[in-house]
Protein backbone atom coordinates (compact mmCIF):
# COMPACT_ATOMS: atom_id res chain seq x y z
CA UNK A 1 0.00 0.00 0.00
CA UNK A 2 2.92 2.45 1.43
CA UNK A 3 4.85 1.51 -2.02
CA UNK A 4 2.01 2.05 -4.09
CA UNK A 5 0.99 5.53 -2.56
CA UNK A 6 5.09 6.16 -3.47
CA UNK A 7 4.28 5.03 -6.69
CA UNK A 8 1.51 7.45 -7.11
CA UNK A 9 3.83 10.06 -6.56
CA UNK A 10 6.73 9.19 -8.10
CA UNK A 11 5.42 9.23 -11.64
CA UNK A 12 1.88 10.07 -11.45
CA UNK A 13 1.86 13.34 -9.37
CA UNK A 14 4.29 15.26 -11.78
CA UNK A 15 2.21 14.65 -14.72
CA UNK A 16 -0.97 15.98 -12.96
CA UNK A 17 0.60 18.65 -11.11
CA UNK A 18 1.67 19.77 -14.49
CA UNK A 19 -1.72 19.44 -16.13
CA UNK A 20 -3.39 21.28 -13.30
CA UNK A 21 -0.70 24.49 -13.08
CA UNK A 22 -1.37 24.43 -16.75
CA UNK A 23 -4.86 24.83 -16.33
CA UNK A 24 -4.44 27.30 -13.27
CA UNK A 25 -1.63 30.09 -14.70
CA UNK A 26 -3.83 31.77 -17.27
CA UNK A 27 -6.39 32.10 -14.49
CA UNK A 28 -3.34 33.70 -11.82
CA UNK A 29 -1.12 35.72 -14.74
CA UNK A 30 -4.97 37.35 -15.58
CA UNK A 31 -5.54 38.33 -11.94
CA UNK A 32 -1.96 39.61 -11.67
CA UNK A 33 -1.62 41.83 -14.13
CA UNK A 34 -5.01 43.17 -13.40
CA UNK A 35 -4.35 43.78 -9.64
CA UNK A 36 -0.56 45.27 -10.60
CA UNK A 37 -2.21 47.33 -13.15
CA UNK A 38 -4.54 48.68 -10.66
CA UNK A 39 -2.07 49.18 -8.13
CA UNK A 40 0.71 50.56 -9.86
CA UNK A 41 -1.76 53.16 -11.19
CA UNK A 42 -2.51 53.91 -7.57
CA UNK A 43 0.39 53.58 -6.13
CA UNK A 44 2.11 56.02 -8.71
CA UNK A 45 -0.42 58.50 -10.21
CA UNK A 46 -3.47 58.42 -8.09
CA UNK A 47 -2.21 58.17 -4.43
CA UNK A 48 -1.51 61.58 -2.58
CA UNK A 49 2.15 62.61 -1.68
CA UNK A 50 3.40 62.20 1.55
CA UNK A 51 3.46 65.39 3.71
CA UNK A 52 3.76 64.76 7.22
CA UNK A 53 7.27 63.23 7.61
CA UNK A 54 8.34 65.54 4.56
CA UNK A 55 8.96 62.63 2.15
CA UNK A 56 6.99 63.88 -0.79
CA UNK A 57 7.16 61.35 -3.38
CA UNK A 58 9.53 59.26 -2.46
CA UNK A 59 6.66 57.40 0.06
CA UNK A 60 5.32 55.65 -3.57
CA UNK A 61 8.90 52.96 -3.16
CA UNK A 62 6.60 51.89 0.21
CA UNK A 63 4.15 50.33 -2.49
CA UNK A 64 7.52 48.50 -3.99
CA UNK A 65 9.14 47.72 -0.62
CA UNK A 66 6.59 46.66 1.59
CA UNK A 67 5.00 43.54 -0.23
CA UNK A 68 8.45 42.90 -1.45
CA UNK A 69 10.33 42.40 2.06
CA UNK A 70 7.24 41.02 3.22
CA UNK A 71 7.39 38.03 0.51
CA UNK A 72 10.81 37.94 1.11
CA UNK A 73 10.12 36.33 4.18
CA UNK A 74 6.82 34.44 3.49
CA UNK A 75 9.06 32.67 0.58
CA UNK A 76 11.81 31.04 2.70
CA UNK A 77 8.77 29.77 5.33
CA UNK A 78 7.37 28.38 2.39
CA UNK A 79 10.51 26.97 0.91
CA UNK A 80 10.69 25.28 4.49
CA UNK A 81 7.54 24.38 4.32
CA UNK A 82 7.82 22.34 0.88
CA UNK A 83 11.31 21.18 2.19
CA UNK A 84 9.97 19.20 5.09
CA UNK A 85 6.77 17.92 3.00
CA UNK A 86 10.09 16.85 0.84
CA UNK A 87 11.70 14.59 3.40
CA UNK A 88 9.14 13.48 5.83
CA UNK A 89 6.89 12.20 2.42
CA UNK A 90 9.45 11.52 0.11
CA UNK A 91 7.92 13.87 -2.48
CA UNK A 92 10.14 14.35 -5.44
CA UNK A 93 7.61 16.99 -6.40
CA UNK A 94 8.09 19.28 -3.30
CA UNK A 95 11.84 19.52 -3.59
CA UNK A 96 11.04 21.15 -7.54
CA UNK A 97 8.60 23.56 -5.00
CA UNK A 98 11.38 24.33 -2.94
CA UNK A 99 13.88 24.75 -6.01
CA UNK A 100 11.22 27.19 -7.83
CA UNK A 101 10.57 29.79 -5.01
CA UNK A 102 14.62 30.07 -4.32
CA UNK A 103 15.60 32.17 -6.94
CA UNK A 104 12.61 34.18 -6.77
CA UNK A 105 12.57 34.47 -3.48
CA UNK A 106 16.49 36.06 -3.60
CA UNK A 107 15.05 38.65 -6.15
CA UNK A 108 12.41 39.69 -3.63
CA UNK A 109 14.55 39.78 -0.98
CA UNK A 110 17.18 41.60 -3.26
CA UNK A 111 14.29 43.91 -4.20
CA UNK A 112 13.14 45.02 -0.94
CA UNK A 113 17.48 45.60 0.20
CA UNK A 114 17.58 48.05 -3.13
CA UNK A 115 14.39 49.93 -2.89
CA UNK A 116 14.88 49.73 0.93
CA UNK A 117 18.30 51.77 0.32
CA UNK A 118 16.96 54.00 -2.16
CA UNK A 119 14.02 54.90 0.19
CA UNK A 120 16.74 55.40 2.92
CA UNK A 121 19.10 57.86 1.11
CA UNK A 122 16.05 60.85 1.33
CA UNK A 123 14.48 59.68 4.56
CA UNK A 124 17.62 58.85 6.99
CA UNK A 125 20.46 60.64 4.55
CA UNK A 126 22.53 57.21 4.36
CA UNK A 127 21.97 54.01 1.58
CA UNK A 128 23.13 51.71 4.31
CA UNK A 129 22.52 51.03 8.44
CA UNK A 130 23.59 48.21 9.98
CA UNK A 131 19.87 48.07 11.42
CA UNK A 132 18.12 44.82 12.64
CA UNK A 133 15.99 44.53 9.78
CA UNK A 134 18.12 45.60 7.12
CA UNK A 135 20.53 42.93 8.21
CA UNK A 136 18.58 40.27 8.66
CA UNK A 137 17.13 40.44 5.05
CA UNK A 138 20.76 40.88 4.40
CA UNK A 139 21.62 37.64 5.59
CA UNK A 140 17.78 36.19 4.32
CA UNK A 141 19.51 36.93 1.14
CA UNK A 142 22.86 34.64 2.02
CA UNK A 143 20.68 32.21 2.82
CA UNK A 144 18.47 31.86 -0.23
CA UNK A 145 21.84 32.70 -2.14
CA UNK A 146 23.51 29.40 -0.22
CA UNK A 147 20.58 27.16 -0.88
CA UNK A 148 20.95 28.19 -4.64
CA UNK A 149 24.93 27.44 -4.62
CA UNK A 150 24.55 24.45 -2.37
CA UNK A 151 21.98 22.79 -5.19
CA UNK A 152 23.88 24.15 -8.37
CA UNK A 153 27.22 22.40 -6.81
CA UNK A 154 26.23 18.24 -6.69
CA UNK A 155 25.81 16.60 -9.79
CA UNK A 156 23.40 14.32 -8.50
CA UNK A 157 19.92 15.94 -8.63
CA UNK A 158 18.00 13.93 -5.61
CA UNK A 159 21.46 14.89 -3.31
CA UNK A 160 20.78 18.46 -4.08
CA UNK A 161 17.48 18.34 -3.27
CA UNK A 162 17.76 16.96 -0.17
CA UNK A 163 20.88 18.38 1.56
CA UNK A 164 19.22 22.15 -0.20
CA UNK A 165 15.56 20.97 1.88
CA UNK A 166 17.87 20.45 4.95
CA UNK A 167 19.36 23.92 4.33
CA UNK A 168 16.35 25.57 3.70
CA UNK A 169 15.15 23.86 7.33
CA UNK A 170 18.08 24.76 9.44
CA UNK A 171 17.75 28.53 7.79
CA UNK A 172 14.33 28.78 9.06
CA UNK A 173 15.22 27.89 12.21
CA UNK A 174 17.96 30.57 12.11
CA UNK A 175 15.59 33.39 11.05
CA UNK A 176 14.02 34.19 14.03
CA UNK A 177 17.04 34.13 15.93
CA UNK A 178 18.75 36.19 13.63
CA UNK A 179 16.29 38.65 13.59
CA UNK A 180 15.66 38.84 17.46
CA UNK A 181 20.10 38.75 17.62
CA UNK A 182 20.42 41.84 15.29
CA UNK A 183 17.33 43.30 16.72
CA UNK A 184 18.58 43.76 20.04
CA UNK A 185 22.32 44.39 18.65
CA UNK A 186 20.93 47.63 16.57
CA UNK A 187 17.82 48.91 15.47
CA UNK A 188 16.81 51.81 13.32
CA UNK A 189 14.13 50.76 10.65
CA UNK A 190 10.34 51.76 12.03
CA UNK A 191 8.55 48.82 13.26
CA UNK A 192 5.74 47.00 11.38
CA UNK A 193 2.63 49.86 11.22
CA UNK A 194 1.13 48.56 7.80
CA UNK A 195 -2.28 46.78 10.09
CA UNK A 196 -2.10 48.94 13.07
CA UNK A 197 -5.21 50.94 12.78
CA UNK A 198 -4.32 54.71 12.06
CA UNK A 199 -0.73 54.31 11.53
CA UNK A 200 -0.95 54.30 7.95
CA UNK A 201 -4.17 56.91 5.94
CA UNK A 202 -6.25 55.16 4.33
CA UNK A 203 -5.54 57.00 1.11
CA UNK A 204 -2.00 54.40 1.26
CA UNK A 205 -3.57 51.50 2.56
CA UNK A 206 -5.79 50.95 -0.78
CA UNK A 207 -2.42 50.84 -2.87
CA UNK A 208 -0.06 49.08 -0.67
CA UNK A 209 -3.03 46.28 -0.01
CA UNK A 210 -3.81 46.30 -3.82
CA UNK A 211 0.40 46.10 -4.57
CA UNK A 212 0.31 43.80 -1.75
CA UNK A 213 -2.09 41.28 -3.30
CA UNK A 214 -0.50 42.03 -7.07
CA UNK A 215 2.88 41.10 -5.59
CA UNK A 216 1.32 37.90 -4.33
CA UNK A 217 -0.22 36.83 -7.53
CA UNK A 218 2.72 37.97 -9.56
CA UNK A 219 5.30 35.52 -7.14
CA UNK A 220 2.79 32.68 -7.39
CA UNK A 221 2.90 32.61 -11.32
CA UNK A 222 6.31 32.67 -11.25
CA UNK A 223 6.67 30.13 -9.09
CA UNK A 224 4.50 28.03 -10.68
CA UNK A 225 6.28 28.94 -14.29
CA UNK A 226 9.60 27.79 -12.99
CA UNK A 227 8.10 24.83 -11.33
CA UNK A 228 6.92 23.95 -14.66
CA UNK A 229 10.07 24.10 -16.05
CA UNK A 230 11.46 21.96 -13.26
CA UNK A 231 9.08 19.43 -14.03
CA UNK A 232 9.61 19.04 -17.43
CA UNK A 233 13.53 18.99 -17.17
CA UNK A 234 13.11 16.63 -13.87
CA UNK A 235 10.90 14.32 -16.49
CA UNK A 236 12.66 14.55 -19.62
CA UNK A 237 12.36 10.76 -20.47
CA UNK A 238 9.07 10.65 -19.21
CA UNK A 239 6.53 9.33 -21.98
CA UNK A 240 4.21 12.45 -21.62
CA UNK A 241 6.66 15.12 -21.74
CA UNK A 242 7.54 14.18 -25.00
CA UNK A 243 4.27 13.55 -26.38
CA UNK A 244 3.21 16.93 -24.59
CA UNK A 245 6.13 18.39 -26.70
CA UNK A 246 5.82 17.20 -30.06
CA UNK A 247 1.56 17.62 -29.66
CA UNK A 248 2.70 21.74 -28.76
CA UNK A 249 5.29 21.70 -31.55
CA UNK A 250 2.98 19.92 -34.55
CA UNK A 251 -0.31 22.52 -32.79
CA UNK A 252 1.94 25.22 -34.55
CA UNK A 253 3.04 23.64 -37.63
CA UNK A 254 -0.71 23.23 -38.17
CA UNK A 255 -1.69 26.85 -37.62
CA UNK B 1 29.12 3.89 21.17
CA UNK B 2 30.30 7.37 21.26
CA UNK B 3 32.92 6.97 23.32
CA UNK B 4 34.39 4.04 20.77
CA UNK B 5 34.17 6.66 18.14
CA UNK B 6 34.99 9.66 20.33
CA UNK B 7 38.74 6.93 21.59
CA UNK B 8 39.11 6.81 17.71
CA UNK B 9 38.71 10.33 16.46
CA UNK B 10 41.02 11.17 18.86
CA UNK B 11 43.76 8.47 17.67
CA UNK B 12 43.45 9.60 14.35
CA UNK B 13 43.83 13.59 15.59
CA UNK B 14 47.47 12.23 17.15
CA UNK B 15 48.45 11.50 13.53
CA UNK B 16 47.39 14.69 12.23
CA UNK B 17 48.79 16.92 14.41
CA UNK B 18 49.43 19.90 12.24
CA UNK B 19 46.29 20.20 10.48
CA UNK B 20 44.89 20.74 14.24
CA UNK B 21 47.71 23.08 14.62
CA UNK B 22 47.13 25.39 11.75
CA UNK B 23 43.91 26.47 12.61
CA UNK B 24 45.19 27.69 16.02
CA UNK B 25 48.25 29.43 14.12
CA UNK B 26 46.00 30.99 12.13
CA UNK B 27 43.77 32.35 15.22
CA UNK B 28 46.64 34.23 16.69
CA UNK B 29 48.34 35.68 13.50
CA UNK B 30 44.92 36.67 12.15
CA UNK B 31 44.54 38.74 15.25
CA UNK B 32 47.98 40.17 15.37
CA UNK B 33 47.74 41.94 11.91
CA UNK B 34 45.31 44.31 13.65
CA UNK B 35 47.93 46.00 15.73
CA UNK B 36 49.88 46.57 12.44
CA UNK B 37 47.04 47.75 10.24
CA UNK B 38 44.83 49.63 12.42
CA UNK B 39 46.85 50.96 15.34
CA UNK B 40 49.66 49.64 18.35
CA UNK B 41 47.82 51.96 21.22
CA UNK B 42 46.20 49.84 24.06
CA UNK B 43 42.87 52.07 23.96
CA UNK B 44 41.86 51.55 20.34
CA UNK B 45 43.18 47.74 20.80
CA UNK B 46 41.25 47.34 23.40
CA UNK B 47 38.23 48.70 21.93
CA UNK B 48 38.73 46.08 19.09
CA UNK B 49 39.77 43.38 21.15
CA UNK B 50 36.36 41.45 21.45
CA UNK B 51 35.09 41.81 17.68
CA UNK B 52 38.33 40.86 16.81
CA UNK B 53 39.44 38.00 18.76
CA UNK B 54 35.83 36.39 18.25
CA UNK B 55 35.98 37.03 14.40
CA UNK B 56 39.59 35.03 14.24
CA UNK B 57 37.92 32.31 16.48
CA UNK B 58 34.92 32.25 13.95
CA UNK B 59 37.27 31.87 10.81
CA UNK B 60 39.52 29.40 12.30
CA UNK B 61 36.48 27.23 13.64
CA UNK B 62 35.46 28.09 9.95
CA UNK B 63 39.10 26.61 8.41
CA UNK B 64 39.41 23.51 10.76
CA UNK B 65 35.73 22.51 9.48
CA UNK B 66 37.77 21.31 6.01
CA UNK B 67 39.24 18.13 8.22
CA UNK B 68 36.23 17.37 9.74
CA UNK B 69 34.28 14.34 7.97
CA UNK B 70 36.22 15.09 4.80
CA UNK B 71 39.55 12.15 5.00
CA UNK B 72 36.93 9.46 6.33
CA UNK B 73 34.33 10.35 3.85
CA UNK B 74 37.40 10.09 0.78
CA UNK B 75 38.64 6.89 2.58
CA UNK B 76 35.31 5.55 2.79
CA UNK B 77 35.51 5.51 6.48
CA UNK B 78 32.61 7.46 6.87
CA UNK B 79 30.30 5.16 5.11
CA UNK B 80 31.39 1.97 7.71
CA UNK B 81 30.85 4.35 10.78
CA UNK B 82 27.39 4.79 9.51
CA UNK B 83 26.83 1.30 8.86
CA UNK B 84 27.67 0.34 12.25
CA UNK B 85 26.01 2.87 14.24
CA UNK B 86 23.30 5.69 14.16
CA UNK B 87 24.02 8.74 12.10
CA UNK B 88 23.19 10.80 14.68
CA UNK B 89 25.32 9.20 17.27
CA UNK B 90 27.91 9.61 14.30
CA UNK B 91 27.57 13.00 13.86
CA UNK B 92 27.71 13.89 17.68
CA UNK B 93 30.89 11.95 18.43
CA UNK B 94 32.36 13.72 15.19
CA UNK B 95 31.37 17.17 16.66
CA UNK B 96 32.39 16.19 20.37
CA UNK B 97 35.77 15.36 19.48
CA UNK B 98 36.01 17.84 16.74
CA UNK B 99 35.43 20.81 19.83
CA UNK B 100 37.61 18.84 21.85
CA UNK B 101 40.47 19.54 19.48
CA UNK B 102 40.08 22.92 17.97
CA UNK B 103 37.70 24.85 20.28
CA UNK B 104 38.76 24.10 23.49
CA UNK B 105 42.84 25.05 22.20
CA UNK B 106 41.14 28.27 20.70
CA UNK B 107 39.99 28.54 24.72
CA UNK B 108 43.14 27.64 26.45
CA UNK B 109 44.92 29.76 23.85
CA UNK B 110 42.62 32.98 24.19
CA UNK B 111 44.01 34.24 27.19
CA UNK B 112 47.30 34.95 25.00
CA UNK B 113 45.28 36.85 22.52
CA UNK B 114 43.69 39.22 25.19
CA UNK B 115 47.34 39.93 26.41
CA UNK B 116 48.28 41.21 22.82
CA UNK B 117 45.18 42.85 22.39
CA UNK B 118 45.86 44.99 25.66
CA UNK B 119 42.53 43.49 27.20
CA UNK B 120 43.33 44.21 30.88
CA UNK B 121 44.89 47.56 29.58
CA UNK B 122 44.07 49.91 32.64
CA UNK B 123 42.39 47.82 35.12
CA UNK B 124 44.53 45.69 36.78
CA UNK B 125 42.96 42.16 38.76
CA UNK B 126 39.54 42.65 36.48
CA UNK B 127 38.12 39.38 35.28
CA UNK B 128 37.87 40.71 31.46
CA UNK B 129 40.34 37.65 30.44
CA UNK B 130 37.87 34.87 31.87
CA UNK B 131 35.02 36.69 30.16
CA UNK B 132 36.49 36.34 27.22
CA UNK B 133 37.20 32.40 27.93
CA UNK B 134 33.91 32.21 29.15
CA UNK B 135 32.12 33.23 25.97
CA UNK B 136 35.02 31.33 23.91
CA UNK B 137 33.43 29.02 25.60
CA UNK B 138 29.88 28.79 25.28
CA UNK B 139 30.17 29.64 21.83
CA UNK B 140 32.61 27.64 19.84
CA UNK B 141 30.86 24.84 20.61
CA UNK B 142 27.48 25.88 18.53
CA UNK B 143 30.19 27.12 16.10
CA UNK B 144 31.34 23.61 15.69
CA UNK B 145 27.73 22.06 16.12
CA UNK B 146 26.19 24.45 13.28
CA UNK B 147 29.80 23.49 11.57
CA UNK B 148 28.90 20.47 11.21
CA UNK B 149 25.85 20.79 9.76
CA UNK B 150 27.18 23.05 6.63
CA UNK B 151 30.34 20.25 5.98
CA UNK B 152 28.36 16.96 6.07
CA UNK B 153 25.60 19.30 3.26
CA UNK B 154 28.38 20.40 1.13
CA UNK B 155 30.74 16.56 1.50
CA UNK B 156 29.01 15.19 -1.78
CA UNK B 157 29.02 18.43 -3.35
CA UNK B 158 31.70 19.84 -6.05
CA UNK B 159 33.30 23.15 -4.84
CA UNK B 160 32.81 22.71 -1.47
CA UNK B 161 35.77 24.69 -0.40
CA UNK B 162 34.31 28.27 -0.49
CA UNK B 163 30.87 26.76 -0.41
CA UNK B 164 30.35 25.70 3.67
CA UNK B 165 31.38 28.91 4.29
CA UNK B 166 28.87 30.72 2.26
CA UNK B 167 26.35 28.73 4.12
CA UNK B 168 27.16 28.70 7.57
CA UNK B 169 28.76 32.67 7.63
CA UNK B 170 24.89 33.65 8.42
CA UNK B 171 23.89 31.11 11.11
CA UNK B 172 27.19 31.98 12.65
CA UNK B 173 26.26 35.52 12.91
CA UNK B 174 23.80 35.42 16.10
CA UNK B 175 27.01 33.75 18.03
CA UNK B 176 29.17 36.44 17.19
CA UNK B 177 27.23 39.08 17.90
CA UNK B 178 26.41 38.19 21.54
CA UNK B 179 30.04 36.74 22.14
CA UNK B 180 31.53 39.65 20.88
CA UNK B 181 29.03 41.67 22.88
CA UNK B 182 29.69 39.60 26.46
CA UNK B 183 33.21 40.95 25.92
CA UNK B 184 32.46 44.25 25.37
CA UNK B 185 29.88 44.33 28.01
CA UNK B 186 32.93 43.17 30.64
CA UNK B 187 35.21 45.71 29.32
CA UNK B 188 32.62 48.30 30.13
CA UNK B 189 31.60 47.33 33.26
CA UNK B 190 28.61 46.23 32.92
CA UNK B 191 26.67 43.01 33.49
CA UNK B 192 27.18 40.42 30.74
CA UNK B 193 25.19 37.55 32.28
CA UNK B 194 22.41 37.83 30.04
CA UNK B 195 24.67 37.99 27.08
CA UNK B 196 26.62 34.54 28.35
CA UNK B 197 22.63 33.10 28.70
CA UNK B 198 22.27 33.65 25.46
CA UNK B 199 25.40 32.03 24.22
CA UNK B 200 23.73 29.52 26.36
CA UNK B 201 20.13 28.93 24.91
CA UNK B 202 22.61 28.69 21.42
CA UNK B 203 23.99 26.25 22.35
CA UNK B 204 21.33 24.05 23.69
CA UNK B 205 19.38 24.44 21.03
CA UNK B 206 22.26 23.63 18.54
CA UNK B 207 22.76 20.36 20.93
CA UNK B 208 18.82 19.74 20.51
CA UNK B 209 18.85 20.06 16.45
CA UNK B 210 22.62 20.22 15.12
CA UNK B 211 23.37 16.63 15.34
CA UNK B 212 20.17 15.53 14.14
CA UNK B 213 20.57 17.54 10.74
CA UNK B 214 23.89 16.50 10.46
CA UNK B 215 23.29 13.24 10.80
CA UNK B 216 20.55 13.24 7.99
CA UNK B 217 22.62 15.09 5.88
CA UNK B 218 25.89 12.68 6.17
CA UNK B 219 23.29 9.67 4.95
CA UNK B 220 22.31 11.91 2.16
CA UNK B 221 25.81 12.63 1.40
CA UNK B 222 26.98 9.02 1.86
CA UNK B 223 23.76 7.28 0.26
Amino acid sequence: MANGWRWFHRLGSPKYLFQKTGQWLPWIWAATLILLGVGLYYSLWASPIEVRQGQGHTVRIMYVHVPAAALSMIAYIAMAIAAIVGLVWKMKMAFAVVRSIAPVGAAMTFLALFTGSVWGKPTWGTWWEWDARMTSELLLLFLYLGYIALHASFSDRSKADKAGAILAIVGVINIPIIYFSVKWWNTLHQGYSVTQKGALAPEFQTPLFLMLAGIYLLFAALVIMRLRAEIILRNQKARWVTEWATGATSKRGES
Amino acid sequence: MILTLLKREMKVARRNWIGLAIPLLFFIIVVSLFPFAVSPEAPVLQKLAPGVIWVAALLAMLLSLEQFYRSDYQDGSLEQLLLMSSPTSVAMSKILAHWLLTGLPLVILSPLLAVLMQINYGSEGSPHTWVLMLSLVMGTPTLCLLGAVGMSLTLAANRNGLLVSILIIPLYVPILIFGASTVTASLENMRYNGELAILGAFLLIAIVFAPFASGRALKISVG
